[in-house]
């Protein structure tokens, strides 16, 4: 599905990124429109994660240009807080608030941010908590949860912001596999239901069925991008087969 | 050589009169120390130099320094200067108490500072980028993220400050203070017998810090009832 309407929600032009003197992101260019699920893969170190990253400004870029939904991540952005607010975020350890229950975990920002009252943050909270399928679990501590259920509050938290875009950092790859499942089919309904989402992740059958485009990085730069019949059936680049022979052949 | 249990008996509610004195030199230089090592947390941790080193350079003096020596300076050392006698902290540092008090919550202060910073660095990076990606700002990342379990992971830490500063508030006996061990020594000085006093003054403040020891044990699990599978 390409869409050629208006401007892109994300755009990143010219990106590079440093560490120290490593170059972690080498000229990224990128667009994502509304709609669009993008998967994004590539060895270890290929700076994936730091792209990601950079959309919602947890790494600041060096050059080049971010453009979120029409506003510009720049220095002189005093306003970071409004553009995150549209840009959720799940982490591959979950980083749930320890100190709190969960229904806190999923209210804390709505009542800060959002600035909602409590009554209101907590039914929000809790009709995510349904849509994850764990409202019973509300008024437990995170330690309480298996990994799966963790990771599925960490979903539901992010999404009480009403976020537009939704950005995955390797959300299963820290669970055990018999609870992979449950966190991928909240990401595949998510999905369904028209969400933005940039999924950096290693699971092949979900960037099969789910992506509409499918990209692939190694040492920083975006070496292919392509729909995911094409990427997996055809892929253009020595260094994407390489990838994609050590990582299907098992 | 005999233990004379009636002086015990006898001299044990004298030494008791001094708890008052013992309690409020504990719970008012605690309290004033900790607010002022919030404060030097906040400088410390505020990434401008201005105020993180100055804070250092407090700390290193404050932890470099005897406690009986920080003392000493304030009470027979500060009066010499006419700008202190002239000053609205006249009153305070004019009494013992007050130099006492004032010494003992500046050298709290210094410790529990950098005990509380341990607990701040404790806290992971993960929650604070969690609270980030949800839109929160700085401030409040603070107020309900990282001082919430920074709390936490600091308590076994300060529980442990605060019982070596119920012991320190015996110092303040060498400036004339009646604390309970300014009677005791009083006790000795008249009847020869530091050994049965000295001993029961030990225990009465191993019961003390017994006490102390409980009171952080309920704290600690009440605000660590998150860190239970179970619960």
């Amino acid at each position: 599905m390409t869409r050629t309407d208006a401007q892109p929600l994300i755009r990143m032009q010219g990106v590079n990124k440093f560490f120290g003197s490593f170059q972690a992101l080498k000229n990224i260019n990128l667009e994502v429109h509304r709609g669009e699920r993008i998967v994004v893969c590539g060895p270890s170190g290929s700076g994936k994660s730091t792209m990601i990253r950079c959309i919602n400004r947890l790494e600041e870029h060096n050059d080049g240009h971010i453009i979120i939904d029409g506003k510009e991540l720049t220095d002189q952005v005093n306003d970071i807080n409004a553009v995150r607010r549209e840009v959720g975020m799940v982490f591959q350890s979950f980083n749930l608030f320890p100190h709190m229950t969960i229904v806190k975990n999923l209210m804390l920002a709505q009542q800060l941010v959002r600035k909602l009252s409590k009554a209101e943050a907590r039914d929000t909270a809790m009709h995510y908590l349904e849509r994850v399928k764990i409202p019973e679990q509300a008024e437990k501590y995170p330690i309480a949860l298996s990994g799966g259920q963790q990771q599925r509050v960490a979903i539901a938290r992010a999404l009480c912001m009403k976020p537009e875009i939704m950005l995955f950092d390797e959300p299963t790859s820290a669970l055990d596999p018999e609870v992979i499942n449950e966190v991928l089919e909240v990401m595949v309904d998510l999905a369904k239901e028209g969400m933005t989402m940039i999924c950096v992740t290693h699971e092949m059958g979900f960037a099969r069925s789910v992506a509409d485009r499918i990209i692939f990085m190694d040492e920083g730069e975006i070496v292919e991008e392509a729909p995911p019949t094409e990427f997996f059936d055809n892929p253009k680049s020595e260094r994407t087969k390489k990838f994609l022979s050590q990582i299907l052949t098992h | 050589m005999t233990f004379d249990i009636d002086l015990i008996v006898e001299s044990l509610p004298l030494m008791l009169m001094g708890i008052g004195i013992t309690l409020k030199l504990l719970i008012v230089s605690g309290l004033l120390g900790l607010m002022l090592a919030v404060c030097l947390l906040l400088m410390r941790i505020s990434g401008k130099w201005y105020l993180s080193f100055p804070a250092q350079v407090y700390i290193y003096i404050f932890r470099g320094t005897p406690i009986l020596v920080q003392i000493f300076i304030i009470y027979y050392g500060l009066p010499q200067f006419e700008a202190v006698r002239d000053s609205i902290l006249w009153p305070i540092l004019r009494e013992p108490m007050g130099c006492a008090i004032v010494a003992l919550t500046l050298n709290t202060a210094a410790y529990v500072s950098e005990i509380l910073r341990g607990g701040v660095l404790g806290v992971s990076k993960g929650v604070l980028e969690a609270g980030s990606a949800l839109g929160m700002s700085a401030r409040q990342k603070f107020i309900y993220l990282t001082a919430p379990i920074a709390t936490r992971l600091a308590l076994p830490a300060y529980s442990n400050d605060v019982i070596s500063l119920l012991k320190s508030t015996a110092l303040a006996s060498t400036i004339t203070i009646a604390d309970m061990t300014g009677i005791a020594r009083t006790i000795v000085a008249d009847t020869y017998a530091p050994y049965e006093i000295f001993i029961s003054l030990a225990i009465v403040y191993i019961i003390f810090t017994f006490g102390i020891q409980k009171l952080f044990g309920a704290i600690e699990r009440y605000l660590g009832r998150y860190t239970e599978r179970e619960g």
